[in-house]
């Protein structure tokens, strides 16, 4: 998987979504130990402040925990992993509503759409 | 981690009449990557060589690791000045015993490794080699030492995109967690994602001194765009040719 940045947000939500991704895809397993902070940051090219800054808001999501002699892990937490791909499966499908509603279509034509055009 | 590395304060500094700074102050922390943006002649390169004691300012104070450039800076600070120094007839090899013989802090195993992921033959005298491939040396010899600020002016303004990333990510892997990179370039696009903090220059002053991800979160847009937008000039609008 490959790192991408865009130029007008902030870069470390940028990487914490794209572990998050990665995680919820399963490149990371779950109880999978992460590579360090310095990895992460050299492989995606940027600061390693920038990638601790993302690393600790993935802690904070719940997605990954720290401990003292395992270094940081993926949750093997079921319910916080499948909370977390609801979330951002909402937000792809209120993306496709708002841009059939840009094209004219309501919302129950947008969703007969989405059914016939499999 | 926090500590403040560098202290400036009302710095100023002319070069005949015509001032380059213009009571600069600042204040950088220690474990950080900071870029030093501004316009051409903005005063970037003499607020550098002033930080490593190559110029002494006309007025006011500066301090690293509350020391006033001597003796004991610049056995902590590593340097990479906006153009080579070296003798054209000295071999890479030289320059590596050179650097072992001059700093305490040199790892010579780290820089003859990195000159060969390079494929730079240690064996070529200085002059043989390619503008780019000088740079490429001299920043191999300056981030081989292990030392608490390295001042880097305009690390990439010579090389090809691919050394750029070379380059970047040689500074990204060597520097010393405890140290703080002070990095002065336009190429803002380029290293802009391996930045913690900004500082902007303007006419010898300090104008803007912020973190990359605030700008990016409070402007919405990237700090190549803001520099862009900060420092527009109308440009020239020409009209005809007088024969």
């Amino acid at each position: 998987m490959e790192w991408k940045l865009d130029d007008s947000r902030p870069i470390w939500i940028q990487l914490q979504e794209q572990l998050t991704r990665r995680i919820l895809s399963g490149w990371y397993k779950a109880g999978e130990r992460l590579p360090s902070v310095r990895e992460l940051a050299a492989e995606a090219g940027v600061n390693p402040n920038t990638m601790q800054r993302a690393l600790a808001g993935l802690d904070a999501s719940g997605l990954s925990e720290t401990n003292r002699t395992t270094g940081r892990t993926v949750t093997e937490d079921e319910g916080v992993l499948e909370g977390m791909r609801t979330a951002l499966a909402q937000g792809i499908i209120d993306q496709y509503f708002e841009a059939a509603a840009e094209l004219g279509y309501t919302r129950e034509q947008a969703v007969e759409l989405l059914e016939r055009g499999k | 981690m926090s500590e403040i590395l560098i202290q400036c304060h009302d710095l100023w500094k002319s070069y005949g009449r015509r001032p380059a700074l213009r009571g600069v102050d600042l204040q950088l922390e220690s474990g950080r990557i900071v870029g030093l943006l501004g316009p051409n002649g903005s005063g970037k390169t003499t607020l550098i060589k002033i930080l490593n004691g190559l110029l002494k300012p006309d007025q006011g104070v500066v301090a690293i690791d509350n020391e006033e450039p001597g003796v004991h800076t610049k056995s902590i600070v590593s340097y990479l000045p906006d153009k080579p120094y070296f003798a054209g007839w000295m071999r890479v090899d030289d320059l590596l015993d050179f650097f072992a013989d001059f700093y305490e802090d040199f790892d010579r195993e780290r820089a003859e490794k990195m000159c060969a992921e390079l494929q730079i033959d240690t064996g070529l005298k200085m002059k043989t080699l390619s503008k780019g491939t000088k740079e490429k040396v001299q920043l191999i010899l300056v981030m081989s030492r292990k030392a608490r600020l390295y001042l880097l002016d305009e690390p990439i303004a010579g090389v090809d995109p691919a050394a750029r990333d070379f380059i970047l990510t040689t500074i990204l892997n060597n520097y010393n967690p405890e140290g703080t990179v002070l990095i002065s370039t336009h190429l803002i696009s380029d290293v802009e994602r391996v930045l913690d903090e900004v500082v902007f220059l303007q006419d010898g002053q300090v104008v803007r001194q912020e973190m990359v991800d605030d700008i990016r979160e409070k402007e919405g847009k990237s700090v190549d765009e803001l520099f862009r937008d900060e420092f527009r000039t109308a440009p020239y609008g020409g009209g005809e040719w007088k024969c």
